[in-house]
């Protein structure tokens, strides 16, 4: 290390333990490793498994109510939320999620119809705000822009809102949800 | 005295503390190094110490759990006697962390220390350049309000970029499909254990390095470094020159550790903690969501780049970064040392903290983000109302109550994601006007099935009158001009 003294020739390091091969020492020291390494990996591959397991772990979506078709008036988009179906006694507000629910002008052939959006921009996930009047989703981060139909209207988001799976049933809406809604997974 | 001298060296001769002295804070440094140019490592590890030390005190009311972290912070702040000030000093003393680290790291960068033979002093800088950052955003996310909540939010969005593994990096991130409970938990385990932790490892390495091959001495233009001759010369300055650390060479040091204490005490007792604003409830969406600010040139970035290019951006870009950082120290390993003959190390330095400065300026004013509340808040200046026809009076309204001016500023008051409409009569003539406002375009949004045709001929008719005093309406500049005659209309008089 110090660059003062004269470097000494490279000697080969003598071996741990020269001439003892197949002694009793050598046979413990291998078996001393051996143990050590077949102990580590009784806790570390449970270790690694443990923080790993997250990996592979399936969320499956999950039909929530968010009520009765009476509380979404016939061509307004108002705000809902549901309790997220993975949620812990532990999560405090958290566990309320929001989604824009736009009930359409109910058609004579078809029926009620409904297209319920995630809050989160498709852009970074911020919330996006409704504005009746101009009839815009807006999101206060970097200024994406949604026309009510979810669609795409200007600024940085890469695509429409994201858009829950719907369904009707004994009058109420149920959507499928449960996760965090990015362009890796659009359905939330 | 002479019992103590004994009780001296029997502990001495014990522990070895004076050869434990001798080796460490006592190593010699060459005279030069003993510089005010020098103060700014000792000073982020000061700021590092101050850190864990409040860290460790917050952390004894602190409650990590997404119910009650919010409440802890109130109480901490509110109740617990000198909890806010604990809280103030440990919301500066990351400031101050982040803040000297970056100049001690340009410091290090222009006085070519990262040469031959300090490169892994320089790799191990990197790694804690990294590890600060993350304890920079671990940190916000323990404050667990709504910054913090949408701040995961678009921390998991990047992660969603990621292509085929995206939706697995951000359960990673979260600890689950969606921010809750165990994300802070995880954050909480990050900003506590693990980065405290590598930290201080990898602190132990710097200093380690430090040791070893020596602080860089103030580097002379014209003295280059070779591999071949540099170590007999740095022990040359050594011999020559050479002064033990303590006490010879840590005055600068004591004297910016003072400082900084002061000015993060200062700091922290009059302009107190930064408050938690609001609690981490999803469906409180009436929220303007900002990052902390090392972060707001990300946030600003995020902003500014084009759609196509935003994902390789985010996803590459830190990894092309780390690669120039970390291998800076092999392709740059020889040679002149002094910034004095090293201008574009120079011209790096200086375009860097401008960009850096740019973004974050950016980030905090953040123009591209719509007035929420400018349609109901913000008043129209008397001299765009005064003198107007019905017709227009009504497009004033329409302007207004369609939210024009959440984009739209109209004299400066109002969103700034468009262009000012104060003048915008002398720029657009109607039916381009017309054209704008139901097609949209340029980033705008069409508002084509969104006004009847009434308010969109009185909407174009005010927007026509939005002229500085004396100037005619835009014309179609493919038909002759018609002689001025009329418009004595203005917005001024």
């Amino acid at each position: 290390m110090d660059p003062e003294t004269p470097s000494t020739p490279p000697q080969t390091p003598p071996a741990p333990c020269e001439g003892c091969k197949g002694t009793r020492r050598d046979f413990l020291l291998k078996l001393g490793v051996g143990l050590n390494v077949a102990a580590g990996a009784m806790i570390g591959i449970p270790i690694a498994g443990y923080v790993a397991s997250i990996l592979v772990e399936k969320y499956p979506l999950e039909w929530i109510n968010l009520g009765p078709l009476s509380k979404f008036a016939e061509g307004t988009t108002t705000l809902a939320s549901y309790l997220n179906p993975y949620r812990r006694t532990w999560d405090g507000e958290t566990d309320l999620i929001p989604c824009w629910v736009r009930r359409l002008p109910d058609d004579p052939k078809e029926g009620v119809k409904f297209q319920v959006f995630a809050i989160n921009c498709t852009h970074l996930g911020c919330p996006v705000r409704w504005f009746e009047e101009s009839q815009l989703f807006l999101c206060p981060c970097h200024g994406g822009a949604y026309y009510a139909d979810g669609s795409h209207a200007s600024g940085p988001p890469p695509r429409g809102l994201f858009e829950y799976e719907y369904k009707i049933e004994n009058d109420s809406l149920f959507v499928k949800g449960g996760l965090l809604p990015t362009l890796a997974h659009t359905t939330p | 005295m002479e019992k103590l001298r004994q009780l001296f060296f029997w502990v001495d001769d014990r522990l070895h503390v004076s050869k434990l002295f001798e080796s460490t804070a006592g190593h010699h440094v060459p005279k030069s190094s003993g510089s005010w140019f020098y103060v700014f490592g000792s000073a982020t590890l000061l700021c590092f110490m101050i850190q864990v030390a409040t860290g460790i005190c917050l952390a004894l009311i602190y409650q990590p759990s997404a119910s009650e972290a919010y409440a802890s912070l109130e109480y901490l702040s509110y109740e617990v006697p000198l909890g806010w000030y604990l809280r103030a000093v440990h919301n500066w003393g990351s400031n101050f962390m982040v803040g000297i680290m970056l100049i001690h790291m340009t410091q290090v960068f222009l006085f070519g220390a990262y040469k031959y033979p300090r490169e892994i002093t320089w790799l191990s800088g990197c790694v804690l350049l990294f590890l600060t950052l993350g304890m920079a955003f671990t940190g916000q996310v323990l404050r667990f309000d709504e910054d913090a909540y949408w701040g995961l939010g678009i921390g998991a969005s990047i992660m969603g970029r990621f292509p085929f593994f995206g939706q697995e990096m951000v359960n990673m991130m979260l600890g689950g499909p969606i921010i809750a409970g165990q994300t802070l938990s995880r954050f909480f385990t990050l900003h506590v254990f693990v980065l405290p932790g590598a930290i201080i490892a990898l602190v132990s390495l710097h200093l380690r390095m430090v040791l070893t091959k020596g602080i860089n001495e103030y580097p002379k233009p014209g003295i280059l470094v070779d591999r071949k001759t540099y170590d007999a010369h740095y022990q040359t300055i050594l011999r020559k020159e050479g002064v033990p650390f303590v006490p010879h060479a840590i005055d600068k040091d004591l004297m910016a550790a003072g400082f900084v204490i002061l000015a993060i005490f200062f700091l922290a007792a009059f302009d107190g903690p930064k408050m938690p604003n609001g609690p981490a409830d999803p469906t409180q969406i009436d929220t303007v969501p900002r990052p902390d600010f090392f972060f707001l040139w990300i946030f600003a970035l995020a902003a500014l780049l084009p759609p196509y290019m935003e994902t390789f951006v985010l996803l590459v870009g830190p990894v092309v970064a780390s690669i120039i950082l970390f291998t800076l120290p092999f392709f740059n390993n020889t040679g002149e040392k002094s910034w004095r003959r090293r201008p574009i190390a120079v011209i790096t330095v200086i375009l860097l903290w401008v960009g850096f400065s740019v973004l974050t300026y950016l980030g905090k004013t953040s123009p591209w983000s719509p007035e929420m509340k400018a349609w109901t808040a913000d008043p129209t200046p008397a001299e765009f109302i005064k003198g107007r026809t019905p017709l227009e009076l009504q497009g004033a309204l329409v302007l207004q109550y369609k939210q024009c001016r959440a984009c739209h500023a109209i004299d400066g008051i109002g969103g700034h994601r468009g262009p000012d409409l104060a003048d915008v009569g002398m720029r657009l003539t109607e039916p381009q006007l017309v054209r704008q406002v139901i097609q949209g375009g340029g980033n705008m949004p069409a508002y084509g099935k969104n006004l009847t045709r009434e308010e969109t001929t009185a909407l174009t008719a005010y927007l026509v009158s939005l002229r500085p005093p004396g100037i005619p309406p835009a014309r179609d500049s493919t038909l002759p001009a018609k002689p001025a005659v009329e418009q004595p209309l203005a917005n001024a008089q």
